[in-house]
């Protein structure tokens, strides 16, 4: 076990260096960054190869590179060129995101589960049909018609909540932003439980509980719910990165000043240190969720050892 | 169980550790954003912001949004009223000069920080010479171009600056000091209601950092709080010693990364000010406000440029060419369907907001800029044609939704010339980019140009954009009497006099037809019903000051 653990620690570093120098290249490939920074005027040579120089623009990309990832190390990020440290523009982002994305979460799991449990066990019924439908209806329809009709909705024509999110961004204000940025993924783990809880509930050990006598909620709980389990926490467990990350539509439309607007202006504004830091985060972000969703299998199933 | 015992362990630490490192930054995080101030005298009013670009300081600050703040809480030797334009004394007591070369400047008494300290004759020396030199990275440190010894405390050429202070900057008392310009620049009091010759507080310069976290200024405002990246609230500076005291209790300025959701929070009543409404939202705009929605010339003008170059576009007849394909553009038919009027149709290189004296001339252009088919097809083929047999248009796809009217100025070559590959567009992904395209010449047709001007007056809409080397002149266009005319009318000590040679030199950029005028850009804003006295200046920047809370 310790050994697979650091293993799969090991095997991070590769994935980690790849990562950041393929997103490093691609930042570097848009060109110039200084250019975009003195508006629709040519910025003075001077000045422009100073602030190249202070931002290291001046030196080939491998060596950019590799004094990034030196002083990554010292848990240096560099600076953003409105001044401030990227670690100072992570530290109000990624509090952010990481409530959103636990909000995003909580809905998977509660909506999610809860309704693929009743359609699996209620195959065929109306309920089941009529969850397929609405599920069909949440995955086609792209999240920012979603969010853009809920804002309109709630927001402005009911006033049931404020259409932007405050810069304190707290978990009240997140709930419907939450409930979008969701909503694709929510579909999907209903109906990837919705088909783990119908297999397995035509399983032996399901046949062998029920005539064991024990009662119905004891079954589907401890038998059929945690067998039937193990696909649907990969995919929550991947879609920890994945909304994190993606988050880029639902913050823009809420104005929240999270992960996804950093990174939005970064790109925007081609600022390497942001763009690099945010994602190199982030990568580290989607690799340990991996490796606990692949610790939790053993969890959910003793059966899986690791050697 | 043994393994999965374990198991459970490690999964728990490593979901210790993930959160561990997922908030390690957030060691310092002393957010204090939404505190609403103490002892308001009036309401306070929300605003739409952008993130500003670089640091805010005078010097640095090159754009729209941190230039409104620096609006709020500076107060410089001139102030543009807002209303016409004109450059009126604010700081300044008298501006002398005998020669149009050498000034004298002498600075009103009794103007004070927002810190207590005074406004001196230092304050401005000071901060010129921190703006000016290249030590200290400011963006805006072409502006001080024309004092003496810029070259030597910013040496174009990169090399060490051999000063730290401008030779041509002399403090005489506490009021006074002295400019000596490099050349004649008659216009140049003129210019010193820009905001990087704001002057600065001795703060700025001995504990730098702790000024950029919460500036002080000489404004009608003071900086209250400002979280960067989410929201600067200003307040109401009660000591202020100008005419010009707010007339409200102060601005909440809110970051926004999408205009269009400020516009939703403005109608859903969470917003009180939004100052930039989305091109998608202008067809209901007058329902959904009525009067509370402003649409006003402001200081804009759209252009398209050409690589000069490149040879295509710099041989003989190259300007029959431009001019035909000026002629192909149905400027009115766009500004009415793409922008709903908020644009109207440019007929000179300069903005209407100059008014008539100050070198506005409706109609200069002339038929060059009617639309004519027929005109511009045969103009095109006695100029030998389309280089290449069609132009591509290029422009920057991340901002300001240039691709519609780009493909509709296209649409507008094709149909008049009759084909449809006379014309295509040539998006360029990010605006860094594009400039660095423009940079580095790279650019093989027109290109998108747009103008804001720095202060209301003529030689600012040619001089930067049209002269040989200027600093924004992108396409690299050159003309000897253009250049000499430019420089006749910057010595000029007449003012009516230096505006009509600048107006001469105009002609001689639409005789080679250098750019392409488009459109001038209208100021668009849109405003709650709790607020009132609202009005845009010619910058397209809110007068904050006058507006009215309740």
């Amino acid at each position: 076990m310790g050994r697979y653990v650091v293993r799969r620690l090991l095997q991070m570093i590769p994935v980690f260096v790849g990562a950041t120098l393929l997103i490093f290249l691609m930042v570097n490939v848009m060109g110039d960054p200084i250019a975009g920074l003195c508006g629709d005027r040519e910025c003075d040579p001077a000045t422009a190869a100073q602030l190249r120089r202070e931002f290291g623009l001046d030196k080939p990309v491998w060596q950019q590179y590799l004094t990034y990832m030196g002083n990554l190390f010292t848990g240096d990020f560099g600076t953003a060129f409105n001044g401030q440290e990227v670690t100072e523009l992570m530290a109000s982002a990624f509090p952010v995101t990481i409530r959103l994305t636990i909000v995003a979460i909580l809905f998977e799991i509660v909506i999610g589960v809860a309704l693929g449990v009743v359609t699996g066990l209620r195959r065929g019924r109306p309920v089941d049909t009529g969850a397929l439908v609405v599920t069909l209806v949440v995955i086609s329809v792209p999240t920012f018609v979603t969010g853009l009709l809920l804002q309109l909705l709630l927001g402005v024509e009911w006033g049931w909540i404020r259409p932007s999110v405050s810069s304190e961004a707290p978990f009240g204000e997140l709930i419907v932003p939450g409930l979008v940025l969701a909503s694709v993924s929510l579909a999907y783990v209903t109906r990837l439980t919705r088909t783990s809880i119908a297999e397995n509930a035509r399983a032996d050990y399901v046949r062998t509980a029920v005539a064991k006598g024990l009662p119905r909620h004891r079954v589907i709980r401890k038998h059929l719910l945690r067998n039937s389990l193990i696909p649907v926490v990969t995919f929550i467990g991947t879609d920890i990165g994945a909304l994190m990350g993606g988050a880029i539509v639902t913050e823009r439309i809420f104005n929240i000043h999270g992960v996804g607007y950093q990174l939005y202006q970064g790109i925007l504004r081609q600022n390497t240190q942001t763009v690099v830091g945010f994602v190199t985060v982030l990568v580290l972000v989607f690799l340990i969720a991996n490796l606990l969703v692949d610790l939790l299998y053993a969890v959910l199933d003793p059966r899986i050892r690791y050697a | 169980m043994r393994g999965a015992t374990h198991a459970r362990w490690i999964a728990g630490a490593a979901a210790v550790a993930l959160a561990v490192t997922a908030c390690g930054g957030g060691g310092g995080d002393d957010d204090s954003g939404g505190s609403s101030g103490s002892g308001d005298s009036g309401g306070v009013l929300s605003s739409s912001w952008g993130d500003p670009q670089n640091p805010l300081e005078p010097a640095n600050t090159n754009e729209v949004q941190g230039g409104k703040v620096l609006d709020m809480i500076f107060r410089g030797l001139k102030r543009y009223d807002p209303k016409t334009g004109e450059a009126k004394d604010m700081l300044a007591e008298k501006i002398e000069t005998t020669d149009s070369q050498n000034f004298t400047i002498t600075v009103k008494d009794g103007w004070t920080f927002s810190n207590g300290e005074k406004v001196t004759a230092k304050s401005f020396v000071d901060a010129w010479n921190y703006g000016a030199s290249l030590k200290n990275n400011q963006k805006n440190a072409y502006f001080f171009e024309y004092i003496e010894g810029y070259d030597k405390t910013h040496p174009d050429d990169g090399s060490k600056q051999t000063a730290d202070t401008l030779s041509g900057l002399k403090v005489v008392d506490d009021n006074t000091f002295t400019v000596k310009l490099t050349q004649k620049f008659s216009t140049f009091p003129d210019t010193l209601g820009y905001n990087a010759y704001a002057p600065l507080p001795q703060s700025f310069f001995t504990d730098h950092d702790a000024w950029l976290s919460k500036p002080v200024g000489n404004g009608p405002y003071a900086v209250d709080s400002y979280t960067k990246g989410s929201q600067l609230s200003v307040r109401k500076w009660d000591d202020y010693p100008g005419e010009d005291k707010a007339q409200n209790g102060g601005v909440d300025l809110k970051v926004y990364t999408d205009n269009n959701t400020a516009y939703t929070d403005l109608m859903a009543g969470n917003l009180d000010l939004v100052d930039d409404v989305p091109a998608a939202q202008l067809k209901n705009v007058k329902t959904d406000l009525g009067d509370r929605y402003i649409n006003t010339p402001a200081g804009i003008i759209q252009t398209l440029s050409f690589p000069f170059y490149d040879e295509d576009w710099n041989k003989e007849g190259s300007e029959k060419v431009r001019e035909g394909l000026s002629r192909a553009i149905d400027r009115d038919q766009i500004t009415d369907t793409i922008f709903q009027k908020t644009r109207t149709p440019a007929t000179d290189w300069t903005s209407p907001v100059l008014g008539e004296e100050g070198g506005y001339k409706k109609g200069l252009c002339g038929d060059a800029c009617e639309y004519d088919a027929d005109a511009a097809k045969k103009l095109i083929e006695e100029g030998g044609g389309l280089p290449g047999g069609q132009v591509k248009i290029t422009y920057n796809a991340d901002t300001g939704s240039h691709k519609q009217w780009v493909d509709a100025v296209c649409n507008s070559i094709n149909n008049a010339l009759d084909n449809d590959k006379a014309c295509v567009g040539n998006p360029v992904g990010t605006f860094a980019d594009y400039r660095n395209q423009i940079t580095q010449r790279k650019m093989s047709g027109p290109f998108r140009a747009g103008w804001q001007m720095d202060y209301p007056l003529i030689q600012n809409f040619l001089q930067p954009l049209y002269y040989t080397n200027a600093s924004s002149n992108d396409g690299k266009w050159s003309n000897a009497q253009f250049d000499k005319l430019v420089d006749q009318a910057n010595a000029e000590s007449d003012t009516a006099k230096a505006v009509e040679t600048f107006q001469k030199a105009e002609e001689v950029v639409r005789d080679n037809m250098a750019a392409i005028p488009l459109w001038y850009q209208n100021g668009s804003a849109g405003y709650s019903a709790r607020i009132s006295d609202v009005s845009l200046n010619p910058f397209s920047v809110p007068v904050y000051d006058q507006i009215k809370v309740g």
